[in-house]
């Protein structure tokens, strides 16, 4: 018995050994040299140094309007999916799946797809300005939405609903309408059941989607870059802004010290909320809670509310799409000034994609981007799986382990990091001896595979615990070595989930922005950072080169997040 | 002239159907003030659904209630001033026990001084003094049950309606709860529905006892009504009373005679047909009194504490019967003669 328990134990250092590597090298040294980096400003009084950076008013500024723009789309967010969440968590209806489906769909997909598709439908050459001004004859594009606030937090609530559709929806439909009639039968009318009721036991529920919508607002930076323009900063941006444009590698790493502080607060504040949820509430499953909708009245504003969400969700994806088959007819206004522009289906923007145009500033044309994605993915996959599954393992054999414990929330850190933070790091930690990557071509997939890995480790976790311990005794006892029981046993039953953590982790590595403007190379652009080269490049060919890559990359990742939920076994899914 | 005592609560034809399924099809029954009238039968026989249409929760498809001769059709559940105690209580677990009780109480608007004795008082009446500052969430079963039933005496209802209260209690507790509520509830003079699917529940507490089936009324009567006259073969069987013989009935000398697989029984019903036959599980005497005797094969018995339960195979069919346990009864395997009353013993209903 000693004897096997020390065994188990060396086993599992074993398994650590590999990921906790990766961990050490490509996550705390990045972050650790950030540190270093925003506190080396000077010799002696460094921390001074450090405060009078943080305390200058283009800090100050940023740090507002990074918490003002979160603030205002979380409330926004709020405003919209809570009537969908009441809608989604207390009646049935035809076409809710579906309905529940597409609503998942902007989440998932990259910020570079879903800035490119606002700007197919309300950018100066999309769909609505193109529209207006064949129309009215307009001389200029009559919207402006690019580039305003407004864009900025429209994009947010696009992406963002769901996440209160989920919470929100999924505890409301879980909580038991008897609550609501007793209150009713003692007296107490709609509102003050809302009052008195419905609002204090969802609060917890409410405040965790708030949050962590907040937490993806106040971290936005694809969105904020390409729809907010060069006004607006938030710290991601700055950080960015200050990195990469103004070489103040020191400036960007205080600020990014300050990032990664409020993150992980509001990481700590979020998991405090979101293990309220458990408190014992009597939770009913759904078929008890759901009932059809029988008026017309009650109908007619179910209609009208999934019909004004989804076409709020899907529309400019669609406009997207149909803009990406279309350009503007040779000889109209926006090509040659003269006459009112109009648009011709064409397949011209996908053939243009292979051809190397000799006046681009570019040194590949764009397939090559469509390549090294791929390239970058398939690394990707390979890494993720390589370090994720034996932390998964030895997460799922011994779950209850001070190890395990420790070790947990230590793999999940990368999620609370944000990308733009790791990116930066991998600028300053991996630039220069001992660890000079700078021009090896692993060093996006490394970046990739630190954002999959959390994903990964979550979606084969659970699965490996599925695995009955009997099942591998069965088989032990039958002959089988323990790496004959890792084969004939654990591999095969944990098949869905591999494809599921590789899908996840193909997915992020294809739409992941935030990291790759940092460190990719000119030459070897992914598909994101062209999509955003050719949004701020002028030019019709330009535009329909970021439309049609935009389109390719939304069809990926729509077909890979479809994968992920049929593949997926739902009971094991630990998001 | 037919006077109609409309005084109290009253049901009039209520239907009600969930799509497809008639979850209620045609109930008339009347609860006069000061009454425990329970409502019994088997899950999915349509008793909490008119629970929740007399609490105003659903809306019947058809039909009527009204309370003291006045429409409730529109009238919302919290003008309506009843009370409901539901099935798992419904506490509110964001609140702690007084506030749970103080619930109904504050929308009525009561002053803070007269609603904290209120609530004392409902305390000291459920036998929980002092237990206003607890969380709902860490009492136990027993203790919930009363703090749900402080909550909806305590805006004194006009009606109080009960959901299967003691469904999740252990039997001993639901024994004493069963008489504590019966006291509490008649010193109240309180008027009372009581739903259940628990027979002895039922007939422990109610004056009077619906038994429902697939939606409509099978029998409405006091408890030892129903249970020496069953009205129908379905009531009996709910009962528990399982003795029961498809049979052709003849004329006879004084009544019928009728004519089963275990023989023929004289009944002092004219009936004529297929009938079924109800022999009560209580009926049989080992002492030779009684004018009508039957033989069979002991196959086993049953200790239930103070009586026990035989399986007799008469020509092969197995009857179930209940003797007290200090009954001398031969072993399992050997024959049995045993005699019985017809008119005690013996029911017949028509085939339907």
């Amino acid at each position: 018995m000693v004897k096997k328990r020390r065994l188990t134990l060396r086993t599992s250092h074993i398994l650590w050994l590999a990921p906790l590597a990766f961990l050490s090298l490509f996550y705390f040294y990045p972050l650790g040299s950030i540190l270093a980096a925003s506190f080396a400003r000077a010799k002696g009084g460094a921390a001074f140094q450090l405060l009078e950076t943080l305390a200058s008013p283009l800090v100050q500024h940023v740090v507002a309007f990074t918490f003002g723009q979160a603030t205002l789309s979380t409330l926004l967010t709020l405003l919209l999916g809570l009537p969908g969440a009441y809608l989604l968590a207390r009646f049935e209806f035809r076409g809710k799946s579906t309905f529940q489906a597409l609503s998942g769909i902007p989440f998932v997909l990259p910020t570079l797809v879903v800035a490119a598709a606002f700007n197919a439908l309300l950018g100066p050459r999309g769909w609505v300005n193109v529209a207006l001004m064949g129309l009215f004859g307009f001389s200029e594009p009559p919207i402006h939405f690019v580039n305003t606030f407004t864009a900025i937090l429209v994009a947010h609530v696009f992406y963002n609903t769901t996440i209160v559709f989920r919470i929100v929806g999924d505890f409301w439909s879980h909580l038991d309408p008897r609550l609501t009639q007793a209150s009713q039968t003692l007296g107490a009318n709609r509102f003050q059941t809302l009052m008195r009721v419905i609002l204090p036991l969802l609060a917890p529920a409410i405040a965790a989607a708030a949050l962590l919508v907040f937490i993806f607002d106040f971290t936005s930076f694809g969105v904020i870059l390409v729809l907010g323009g060069p006004r607006f900063a938030t710290l991601e941006v700055e950080i960015y802004t200050q990195a990469i444009s103004l070489f103040n590698l020191p400036m960007a790493a205080a600020l990014a010290l300050l990032q990664l502080l409020f993150t992980l607060g509001l990481a700590v504040i979020y998991t405090r909320l979101s293990a309220g949820l458990a408190r014992p509430l009597g939770l009913r499953p759904q078929r008890f809670t759901q009932r059809r909708l029988l008026s017309w009245r009650s109908r007619l504003i179910a209609a009208l509310l999934v019909g004004l969400i989804s076409a709020f969700l899907i529309v400019p994806l669609a406009a997207l799409a149909l803009r990406s088959f279309t350009q503007f007819q040779a000889g109209s206004r926006l090509a040659s000034g003269i006459g009112a522009p109009s648009l011709v289906w064409t397949l011209d923007n996908y053939r243009e994609l292979s051809i190397n145009r000799r006046e681009t500033i570019f040194y590949a044309p764009p397939s090559t981007a469509i390549a090294v994605s791929l390239g970058y993915a398939l690394a990707t996959v390979i890494l993720g799986l390589a370090l994720g599954l034996p932390a998964s393992w030895a997460l799922a054999r011994d779950q209850n382990s001070t190890a395990s414990r420790l070790l947990d929330p230590i793999l999940m850190l990368p999620l609370g990091t944000s990308a733009v933070t790791l990116g930066l790091g991998f600028i300053i930690a991996l630039d220069r001896p001992p660890l000079d990557l700078r021009a090896s071509p692993v060093l996006v997939p490394l970046a990739h595979t630190l954002v999959a890995f959390p994903f990964v480790v979550r979606s084969l976790t659970p699965a490996l615990r599925s695995i009955r311990p009997r099942l591998r005794q069965a088989a032990a006892v039958m002959g089988a070595s323990p790496r004959q029981v890792l084969s004939t046993i654990d591999l095969p039953l944990v098949g869905r989930a591999l494809l599921v953590a590789a899908t996840f982790a193909f997915s992020i590595s294809i739409g992941e922005f935030g990291a790759t403007a940092l460190i990719a190379r000119p030459e070897y652009p992914t598909i994101p950072i062209a999509i955003f080269r050719y949004l701020g490049l002028p030019g019709a060919v330009n535009y329909g080169q970021a439309m049609a890559l935009s389109t390719i990359l939304m069809g990926v990742t729509a077909a890979g997040m479809l994968a992920i939920e049929r593949f997926r076994i739902a009971e094991l899914g630990e998001f | 002239m037919e006077i109609i005592d409309t005084s109290g609560l009253r049901l009039v034809d209520v239907h009600k159907s969930f799509g497809p399924l008639k979850a209620v099809a045609g109930i008339s029954f009347q609860v006069s003030p000061g009454e425990v009238l329970a409502l019994l039968g088997p899950s999915g026989c349509g008793k909490s659904t008119t629970l929740s249409i007399i609490a105003g929760l659903e809306q019947p498809d058809q039909g009527e209630v009204t309370w003291n001769g006045g429409s409730l059709a529109n009238v919302p559940p919290h003008l309506r001033g009843f009370g409901l105690m539901f099935q798992d209580y419904a506490l509110f677990p964001h609140m702690n026990v007084f506030d749970n009780i103080a619930y109904g109480l504050r929308m009525q608007g009561w002053s803070r001084d007269r609603l904290e004795q209120r609530v004392g008082e409902m305390l000291d009446l459920v036998g929980l003094p002092g237990f206003g500052s607890r969380d709902v969430n860490t009492l136990s079963g027993g203790e919930q049950q009363r703090v749900a039933l402080a909550r909806s005496l305590a805006p004194e209802p006009r009606l109080l309606m009960l959901d299967e209260p003691l469904g999740s209690l252990d039997r001993n507790l639901r024994e004493r709860l069963v008489a504590e509520l019966r006291q509490i509830l008649k010193a109240m003079h309180q008027t009372t529905v009581y739903v259940t699917h628990d027979q002895e529940e039922a007939f422990a507490l109610a004056d009077r006892v619906a038994v429902m089936n697939a939606g409509h009324l099978e029998q409405l009567g006091a408890p030892q009504t129903i249970y020496t006259h069953p009205a129908s073969t379905f009531v009996a069987r709910f009962l528990g009373m399982t003795n029961l013989l498809v049979g052709e009935a003849h004329q006879g000398t004084v009544g019928s005679v009728v004519k089963t697989e275990i023989g023929d029984f004289p009944v002092e019903a004219h009936v004529l047909g297929r009938v079924t036959l109800l022999l009560r599980p209580d009926a049989l005497r080992m002492d030779g009194t009684g004018s009508v005797h039957l033989t069979g094969e002991l196959m086993g018995c049953s200790f239930r504490g103070s009586t026990c339960q035989a399986t007799i195979a008469v020509n092969g069919f197995p009857l179930r019967f209940d003797f007290l346990a200090s009954t001398p009864l031969p072993s399992p395997g050997e024959r049995v003669q045993a005699y019985f009353e017809p008119s005690e013993a013996l029911q017949v209903f028509l085939e339907s």
